[in-house]
């Protein structure tokens, strides 16, 4: 217990600085880094033929995300498709199916990191080392560019002072957001990890793998060839850029991933940072530090719950053990060094992140630890992913926002801007692209039984589509495991959830923040709504609650409740 | 005032009932997405206990389930219709004087009679002393007395007059004395009061903004539980499940939100009757929907929030002259001042123990004018009374050679200080001193600004008056902010100086130099009393002409959102225990480990289901009286009345079904 307050606090501390450090570097005025960045950036844009200095709207701005995110995956998809014939091949590794290279594909594009591959050895030195770090680095990036257009819209955009009621406002360049969020934020942070995990003995090295002896002299096997490379900074990115694909098939549960307590406590630390800097660099973009506060809060009383449901459930004996004479904790697919609680830290937070990387097996975790980890993907607004966990919460906050205004009388109104029928009528639809992706191809695959593809009968089968989807329209990646997902139908149907739980979470907000931007804006005054006051918070936390547990209940109860449920009676039957 | 009927007699309750009968159709439901579901899944029930009837099996269960749904529709309806009734009973009630008119439609110089109803927009008639008015218009020509008692239910007499700020009339009402031309305002059917009959009749109803984004809210929220119970199924079969369809149709209409979904058309009609019941006849929903969101309120002073008639309060001598000498001479330069103002003085004088002298018919009488701005009356004999405001006395002193004694400049002030208005009064060869004028402020004026203060309003008023007097009254009112020396077209470049810092403004008006400001406000409400103009550029009439009438208007809208909104958290909120009860239901029968989740114990799977939909639809109706008066406003801070609502309706909508289901479920258990 003492070691999750360390790594929860650490990471709330470090995440408090990055904040501030991210609030100077988007807010567009003279910052300390300036001097070394700028030099670098006028010939980024130069390169890619960007005019930095001029304002988007957030149709243009929405546009040029959409665009770029559509050359890019079909670059992408190019070369998983032709990586045979492309250089930077010594193993002649074959080319992936379209399907599974369209997979493949959107998924690093999403930000998923969902892997219908099996590890390195389907993808080639350029694919895996060249495709796919890029992918980890400039995804992250582009969220979180669309993130802090949509902070600008909220406050009237960056022409604010001089524009007019109705006249389009400027939310920035999203080129710039793009190419500042990779340079100044996710490069310098990936090279400190790196080298933190350097320090504690993750591979590091551009040499071929290595060949051992065994240890046991008496097997049959005494040589042991052990794939290494520049293991370190790949763990670094997969874990700050919410992305999670590891370089070793079992993640960071593998010992060259992650060797010690510190690496653990350091990789723990770099799943949440970023998401949580959001929240504090929001406040300073908003000038509303109150509003990071009740954030903090929100989320804060959300995350911690799940992670206490989470290690309570771990801390269960594993439901085969019941009646046995050997109790303790479930360890089934937990490494002993990390022992439940830790598993269960990293599990929770890597769900709410929408990372995906683990240190344990989710699949084989207590029926209620694996029902919290999909809650918090389900959720995708404690901390979430960089960038779009924090534009799920403002969607979340809109929501209460016009139920509690209408409790207080006035046109539902947030920062002065009224939230009206056009807004509505796309929080409307973000409200139901849930259920209608996750729920939807959950029923459809289930449905029949031989695209299904499933280990497990039961419950525990409907839990692993369930969470299959849910992870690939979270945009988080994680897999139940147990799943023959590499067909044509696994592969297609997650790339819809994908696409649709990528971009339109972004698009739409953005284009609400857009449309609220140019409207007139009221005064506070005592009949206006506090964002900022515990009722509203206690009110943002009961809308999250209600509408997903409305949304998902009975899927739930088919799936890992019911789990529980028969375990539970199946042991007091013993 | 006119008090409208509020309770429904029982033939207007059979009248409803049938209407309610009659909307069941899947057109007339289909502008509410939620109750259409409803609609749709009785009609699939139904289907399902004819088929299971024709198959032998039993339908007790499927029977009551499609019973219950229905009543669910019947009871939205109802409500609607109720609201309606209610509505149409206070507009025709306004209307019915207006019936069986004759009217003298003035045609090429001639007077013919007809019928009050043939008369269009434009045609101009001749009122006589004693005949009702035949339309909403404008006098063109004369003056009148009128007993406007039939709208107003006020019975004093009010006067009418062309080209004043006082020249509308009211079809229905009395001419007392005069006679008038009067310009009819509207074509038939097309009076305000028709068109406010349209908003609250169901079939011609606009919905207003924040309705209709509330309604989309609800589609939505209507679409995701579509899909979860949809989608069940095929989950359910994966386990080797099958469910039962109507207990599926059951915890559809369980989930999606019924409740604000059947009452909001019922809530928007009560609010636009809530509006009509204080005798302010909007033109649009969405006028009152906009009055519960504004920030600040511009007023006039004069009439709004003092009598307007300034009386003379007291006589102040300057230095030296006896009291007797200044009364004497202000009763002299008030003998031939026909304006209360003047008479106030004589009334003062009188009451002072002077003798009011006989009005001399050789005297030189100095009439006001906008020139000189000092009026008085020079005797055969020299003596004189003059006067003026103090600027125009002092002109009038400098010109005759008079002294400005320093003191009266004091006395002046202390008048101003007082929030009076003080008149300087002069015999042939001296300042003698200065009458001052109160404005009396209206009884209860302060506390209804400070019920506007605490519901986030500020007032703001507008006075010709010198900032001095103008802050006095400005404190003494309550106001927060006061514009002195203001001339008629500075409200308007007021209105839009707030509106630019995103405040919404309400403005009370009546004059014809009102109308661009009553235009260009959020919302404009136009005193009946006033010019036609004044009425077209408002955006309600208030048939009281009573200003602080807004204070109603404001408390109207905010009570209507505050009604949606603490109806939908309580729908939403509902759904928590409706789950508890219906889904260990829906799969005990195939999954009887889930049985652990029936938390309330209930009696069956039958019974469960039956005593949430019975819950369910009983709601609504329980729910009528708090739609219809809309929920208690309070003047205080947003942030306790969220925490009100939320405990009540949040807290209270999760618990109350818990408890409601339980014994309607031990009830039902009785029966089966």
């Amino acid at each position: 217990m003492f070691e999750i307050t360390l790594i929860f606090t650490t990471a709330l501390g470090l995440a408090w600085l990055l904040g501030s450090y991210m609030t100077g570097i988007f807010s567009g005025q003279s910052h300390f880094s300036d001097r070394l960045f700028n030099p670098i950036e006028k010939w980024v844009y130069r390169a890619i033929g960007v005019n930095a200095n001029s304002g988007m709207t957030w149709k243009s701005y929405g546009a040029a995300f959409l665009i770029s995110n559509l050359v890019l995956g079909i670059l992408a998809f190019l070369i998983l498709k032709f990586q045979h014939l492309l250089p930077l091949n010594p193993d002649g590794i074959g080319p992936l199916s379209w399907d599974l290279a369209l997979h493949t594909a959107v998924s690093f594009l999403t930000n998923t990191n969902q892997q219908h591959y099996s590890g390195q050895a389907q993808l080639s030195y350029l694919s895996q080392g060249f495709l796919i770090v890029t992918l980890q680095f400039v995804t992250p990036a582009m969220a979180l560019a669309v993130c802090v257009a949509i902070l600008r819209g909220m406050l009237g955009g960056l022409n604010n002072d001089s524009a007019k009621e109705g006249e389009a406002r400027n939310l920035g360049n999203y080129y710039v957001d793009l190419v500042r969020g990779v340079l100044r934020l996710m490069l310098p942070l990936a090279a400190i990890v790196a080298l933190l995990l350097t320090w504690q003995g993750v591979p590091s090295s551009f040499d071929g793998a290595q060949k051992v002896n065994t240890l046991d002299s008496a097997s049959p096997i005494t040589e042991q060839i052990v794939p290494i490379g520049p293991v370190a900074s790949m763990v670094a990115i997969k874990q700050l850029g919410t992305n999670g694909g590891g370089w070793y098939g079992p993640n960071s549960s593998n010992p060259l991933e992650n060797p010690t307590p510190v690496s653990n406590a350091i990789e723990t630390i770099a799943l949440v940072l970023i998401p949580m800097a959001v929240v504090f660099m929001a406040g300073g973009m908003l000038r509303r530090k109150k509003f990071t506060l009740m954030a903090l809060v929100a989320m804060g009383l959300l995350s911690v719950s799940f992670l206490g449901a989470t290690v309570y459930s771990e801390l269960q004996p594993n439901a085969a053990f019941a009646g046995l004479s050997a109790q303790g904790p479930n360890m089934e697919g937990k490494e002993v060094r990390f022992g439940p609680e830790l598993s269960a830290l990293w599990a929770s937070f890597t769900t709410q992140t929408s990372n995906g990387s683990v240190n344990a097996m989710h699949d084989s975790f207590n029926p209620i630890g694996g029902l919290m980890t999909r809650s918090g993907m389900l959720l995708n607004a404690i901390w979430g992913g960089i960038g779009c966990g924090f534009v799920n919460f403002i969607v979340y906050v809109w929501i209460a926002v016009f139920l509690s205004g209408l409790m207080i009388g006035r046109t539902p109104e947030i920062f002065g801007r009224k939230l009206e029928t056009r807004e509505i009528t796309l929080l409307g639809s973000l409200l139901v692209l849930p259920t209608l992706c996750v729920l939807g191809l959950t029923a459809i695959t289930v449905a029949i039984p031989s695209i299904t593809g499933n280990s497990n009968p039961g419950f525990h089968g409907i839990s692993q589509v369930f969470y299959e989807y849910t992870s690939a329209f979270a945009n988080n990646g994680s897999g139940f495991e147990g799943l023959g997902d590499n067909t044509p139908w696994w592969n297609i149907s997650c790339v819809i959830a994908l696409l649709l739980g990528r971009y339109l979470p972004l698009f739409l907000p953005l284009a609400i923040a857009g449309m609220m931007s140019s409207k007139r804006v009221s005064p506070d005054s005592n009949a206006s709504l506090k964002l900022e006051s515990p009722t509203f918070c206690f009110t943002l936390i009961a809308v999250i609650l209600i509408i997903n547990f409305l949304s998902f209940l009975p899927a739930a109860v088919l799936g890992p409740i019911g789990e529980a449920l028969q375990l539970a009676t199946m042991s007091l039957e013993k | 005032m006119h008090k409208p009927a509020q309770i429904l007699d029982s033939a207007g309750v059979k009248q409803a009932a049938f209407g309610a009968v009659k909307k069941m159709s899947l057109v007339s439901m289909a502008g509410n997405p939620v109750m259409f579901v409803v609609l749709v899944g009785a009609l699939l029930a139904g289907l399902i206990t004819v088929q299971r009837f024709l198959n032998g099996d039993t339908v007790g269960f499927e029977l009551a389930t499609t019973l219950i749904l229905l009543l669910t529709v019947w009871f939205s309806n109802f409500a609607e219709s109720v609201a309606e009734a209610k509505g149409r009973g206070q507009a025709a009630s306004l209307k019915s004087a207006k019936e069986a008119l004759q009217a003298r439609r003035i045609r090429h110089g001639e007077l013919e009679l007809i019928s009050a109803t043939q008369l269009a927009k434009g045609d101009k008639v001749k009122v006589l002393q004693g005949d009702y008015i035949p339309a909403d218009g404008e006098i063109i020509e004369g003056i009148a007395t009128i007993n406007e008692s039939a709208i107003t239910g006020e019975s004093a007499a009010v006067l009418r007059e062309a080209g004043t700020d006082h020249s509308g009339v009211i079809g229905g009402t009395k001419v007392l004395t005069g006679e008038i031309t009067v310009l009819v305002a509207n074509d038939p059917g097309n009076s305000f009061l028709d068109r406010m009959i349209g908003l609250v009749e169901g079939a011609k109803r606009q919905k207003t903004p924040n309705e209709t984004a509330l309604t989309v809210l609800l589609a939505s929220l209507t679409a995701v539980f579509l899909l979860v119970v949809v989608t069940l199924p095929p989950l359910a079969s994966f386990v080797g499940a099958s469910l039962d369809y109507t207990m599926l149709i059951a915890l559809l209409v369980c989930l999606i939100p019924t409740t604000i979904g059947g009452l909001l058309p019922a809530i928007g009609i009560a609010g636009m009757n809530r509006a009509l019941a204080a005798n302010v006849v909007a033109k649009s929903g969405k006028a009152v929907e906009v009055a519960g969101d504004i920030d600040t309120l511009l007023l006039d002073k004069t009439g709004t929030i003092t009598f307007g008639d300034r009386q003379a309060t007291a006589f102040l001598p300057v230095k030296g002259i006896a009291p007797e000498m200044l009364r004497d001479a202000a009763v002299l330069s008030s003998l031939d001042d026909p304006t209360p103002e003047g008479k106030s003085v004589l009334k003062l004088a009188v009451d002072l123990g002077a003798v009011l002298p006989v009005k001399p018919t050789d005297a030189t009488f100095i009439p006001f004018t906008p020139e000189t701005r000092v009026s008085g009356v020079i005797l055969k004999d020299g003596i004189q009374g003059i006067k003026g405001a103090g600027d125009a006395m002092q002109f009038w002193a400098q010109q005759h050679q008079m002294q400005w004694p320093e003191s009266v400049n004091a006395l002046i002030r202390k008048v101003a200080l007082q929030g009076g208005t003080p008149l300087v009064v002069a015999s042939g060869t001296h300042i003698l001193g200065v009458i001052a004028l109160s404005d009396v402020i209206k009884p209860g004026v302060a506390e209804r600004f400070a019920r506007l203060r605490a519901l986030g309003v500020r007032t703001i008023m507008v006075t010709g008056d010198n900032p001095l007097t103008a802050g006095v009254i400005a404190a003494e009112a309550g106001v927060d902010d006061f514009v002195a020396e203001a001339k008629p077209e500075d409200k308007l470049a007021l209105i839009r100086a707030e509106q630019a810092k995103g405040r919404l403004v309400a403005m009370v008006g009546d004059g014809t130099n009102d109308a661009p400001a009553l235009a260009q406000a959020d919302v404009g409400l136009a005193m009946n009393s006033g010019t036609q103009a004044a009425k077209e550029a408002g955006n309600m009439v208030d048939l009281d002409s009573d200003p602080t009438k807004l204070l109603a208007i404001v408390e109207v809208g905010k009570q209507l959102l505050i009604t949606r909104g603490a109806l939908t958290t309580f729908s939403l909120s509902n759904d928590v225990a409706k789950y508890f009860a219906i889904i260990p239901a829906v799969f005990a029968g195939a999954l009887p480990a889930i049985g652990a989740l029936d938390l309330m114990q209930l009696h069956s799977p039958t019974s469960a289901v039956l005593a949430a939909l019975v819950f369910n639809a009983l709601i609504i109706p329980a729910l009528i009286p708090l739609a219809l008066k809309g929920i208690k406003l309070r003047p205080i801070s947003a942030e306790k009345l969220l925490r009100n609502n939320m405990l009540i309706y949040g807290l209270g909508g999760v618990i109350l079904p818990f408890v409601g289901i339980k014994a309607l479920d031990s009830i039902i258990a009785l029966m089966l």
